[in-house]
């Protein structure tokens, strides 16, 4: 009984002693003379998510321009590896707003290619107008995304559940409307050339850009702003991090969420458009790897699975990471099976650092 | 003191009523706060000062019985109405996102935009006025310890996430703060400087109702306390007319008061 009773007090008087060495002013001051270099460099990459992403684009790009050299660093192979990621940047955009709320949508790829099929054959086989086409094809979009979010804020079903199902709901959809049939470039090319547009390019000092790629940079700065000039990015962050504090901070995360999946839809018809203009064609097939390649480059990208933290211009960088691999392993005469083993590695690595930053902050 | 009992109650709460089935939380309660005082509310685990507190601030809708705001009879429907009237509640769990910073928990919620077409088309947040308004509310306080506004609320301590949690209480409360539990996770050094800030809020003008386990803290800053048996106001005394074992004593029931210092 006494040794039960003598404990705390012994605790409670070092902790008063502490404090008092400690003063008023200098408890934070002591806190950080205390730290390592390691310690210190962790902080760094909490308080910059997107330092660390960065910091391998560029060791991978000075890595590969040693072993390869011109033909690597030459503006045009720059700007294809710019055009390569242009569909998973845009469908990551999406990724990441869902990510940040701690959400996970695994049907964003097949929301692009239902989206895709429906501008190709409204605009084709139905005869209306492209800009119409396209615009519907967005309304599309902007329906997946509000079924997506509805299941989640109205039937509380988790983000991962709901979206594996959407995802083999939509894909059958856009099978059956499709009827399974691709719609041919030269068709498109003929009859809706404003479906294709974003895969025409411009050159700047001989990097070929695609229009794509420019909208591709243009939502980013878009989304950039609305996640950190606007009180709607704030709720965002804030849903993610902590739902429950969000909401008694009069926050109504349900309408956030919903809002979120919504504007995830639309960005995802957007990539609808860019993967037109990228193939050409209009194929019910096509970027059914976009699902897992999108979380790969927001992954890679910095922004935590458990939601509230993260950059959207990490994502950029994430995706520009696999992109720098993929064409470095390849024009390093690499096996393409060693791209995929890599991409594999970097995400394991990617996620044990996020894993390694959140914990033990001080 | 700085009360005035001679004054209009701030709050008044007349004969509460709360069921859940047959279960009869709050039991014809009254609770009365008057300007510029501290009234603790303490009570047994399941007395009912929980959903008491709940009422008063909106998160609860009551079966019966009346709230008066100055007077004045007011039906809150969420926190948000009650907060639209100025009653902010300081809950135990904070209601703070560690991952953003001082300025953007003191504001979420009630974002700042800019002035002018930035603000009402763009939607633009005006950071600067926020930083600005929040540094100057902590300084207030005295929690310029927090060297940085603009530092993540997670790198914060304990206290010091709780004075973030008071400042926003004191920067948009107008009439009432209703503070939960604010010592219960503190170390003692840092419960000693939320006893402080609450002083200090309560010293500019903002009367608070403070909820409290720790009968130290509650006969230390407290100017009347509000003893809650049984779903109902058991008494309500003052640090100076009742000792703690007195206090103790009339929340268990083995002593029975019926005076009020005040209104007696």
């Amino acid at each position: 009984m006494s040794a039960a009773n003598s404990k705390p007090s012994v605790h409670i008087s070092d902790h008063d002693k502490v404090a008092d060495q400690a003063g008023s002013g200098s408890y934070v001051a002591n806190f950080e003379a205390k730290e390592s270099p390691l310690e210190r460099f962790k902080k760094f990459l909490h308080k910059y998510p997107v330092a660390a992403p960065t910091i391998v684009l560029i060791l991978a790009i000075i890595g590969f321009s040693a072993i390869i050299g011109d033909r690597f660093l030459h503006p045009f192979n720059l700007s294809l590896i710019l055009q390569q990621v242009t569909i998973i940047g845009v469908i990551g955009i999406a990724q990441t707003l869902i990510i940040l709320t701690a959400g996970i949508d695994l049907s964003v790829g097949a929301i692009m290619v239902l989206a895709s099929v429906v501008m190709g054959r409204m605009a084709i086989d139905h005869g209306i107008e492209a800009w119409l086409a396209l615009l519907i094809g967005i309304g599309v979009g902007a329906i997946t995304g509000l079924i997506n979010g509805s299941l989640i804020t109205r039937f509380k079903l988790p983000p991962f559940i709901a979206t594996l199902g959407s995802w083999n709901v939509f894909f059958a959809l856009n099978l059956w409307y499709s009827k399974s049939e691709t719609i041919r470039s030269q068709e498109i090319a003929n009859n809706a050339p404003l479906l294709q547009w974003l895969g025409e390019t411009v050159t700047f000092f001989g990097a070929r850009l695609t229009y794509g790629s420019l909208l591709m940079l243009a939502l980013f700065v878009l989304i950039w702003y609305a996640l950190n000039w606007t009180a709607w990015g704030r709720h965002v962050y804030a849903t993610g991090d902590d739902p429950a504090a969000a909401k008694l901070a009069g926050i109504r995360t349900d309408r956030v969420l919903l809002s979120v999946y919504v504007l995830a839809g639309i960005v995802c018809a957007i990539g609808a458009w860019v993967l037109i203009g990228r193939i050409g064609s209009v194929s019910p097939q096509a970027g059914y790897t976009t699902n897992l390649d999108s979380i790969t480059a927001v992954v890679i990208g910095g922004c935590s699975l458990f939601g509230g933290r993260g950059s959207i211009f990490g994502t950029l960088i994430g995706a520009l990471v696999v992109g720098v691999f993929r064409n470095g392993l390849a024009l390093a005469g690499v096996d393409v099976l060693w791209q995929e083993f890599t991409v594999g590695i970097l995400i394991i690595v990617a996620v044990g650092v996020d894993q390694w930053i959140r914990r033990g902050k001080a | 003191m700085t009360a005035h009992y001679d004054q209009q109650p701030i709050l008044q709460a007349r004969s509460i009523v709360k069921r859940y089935g047959s279960v009869t939380a709050i039991d014809h309660a009254d609770l009365t706060l008057y300007p510029g005082e501290i009234l603790a509310v303490i009570g047994d685990n399941g007395a009912g000062k929980s959903s008491l507190i709940k009422a008063l601030s909106g998160a609860l809708i009551p079966d019966e019985g009346e709230i008066l705001l100055d007077g004045k009879p007011v039906h809150f429907n969420s926190p948000m109405q009650a907060r639209e009237l100025g009653i902010e509640t300081v809950y135990q769990n904070l209601a703070v996102s560690p991952a953003l910073n001082i300025a953007d928990n003191l504001f979420l919620g009630r974002e700042l935009r800019k002035p002018g077409i930035l603000g009402s088309v763009f939607r633009m947040l005006d950071k600067r006025a926020m930083e600005e308004r929040a540094q100057a509310k902590m300084q207030e306080l005295g929690l310029m310890t927090i060297q940085n506004i603009s530092q993540a609320v997670e790198s914060l301590s304990g206290g010091q996430r709780q004075g973030v949690a008071v400042a926003r209480s004191a920067l948009f409360g107008s009439k009432v703060v209703i503070m939960d539990e604010p010592t219960a996770a503190l170390g003692v050094k840092e419960s000693r400087r939320v006893l402080n800030l609450i002083k200090e809020v309560r010293d500019r003008g903002l009367p608070i109702i403070l909820i409290s386990h720790n009968m130290p803290h509650v006969f230390e800053v407290a100017d009347r306390i509000h003893i809650h048996r049984l779903g109902k106001c058991a008494a309500t005394i003052t640090p100076d007319s009742h000792t703690m074992s007195e206090a103790v004593a009339i929340m268990t029931g083995a002593m029975e008061v019926n005076s009020d210092p005040v209104a007696a």
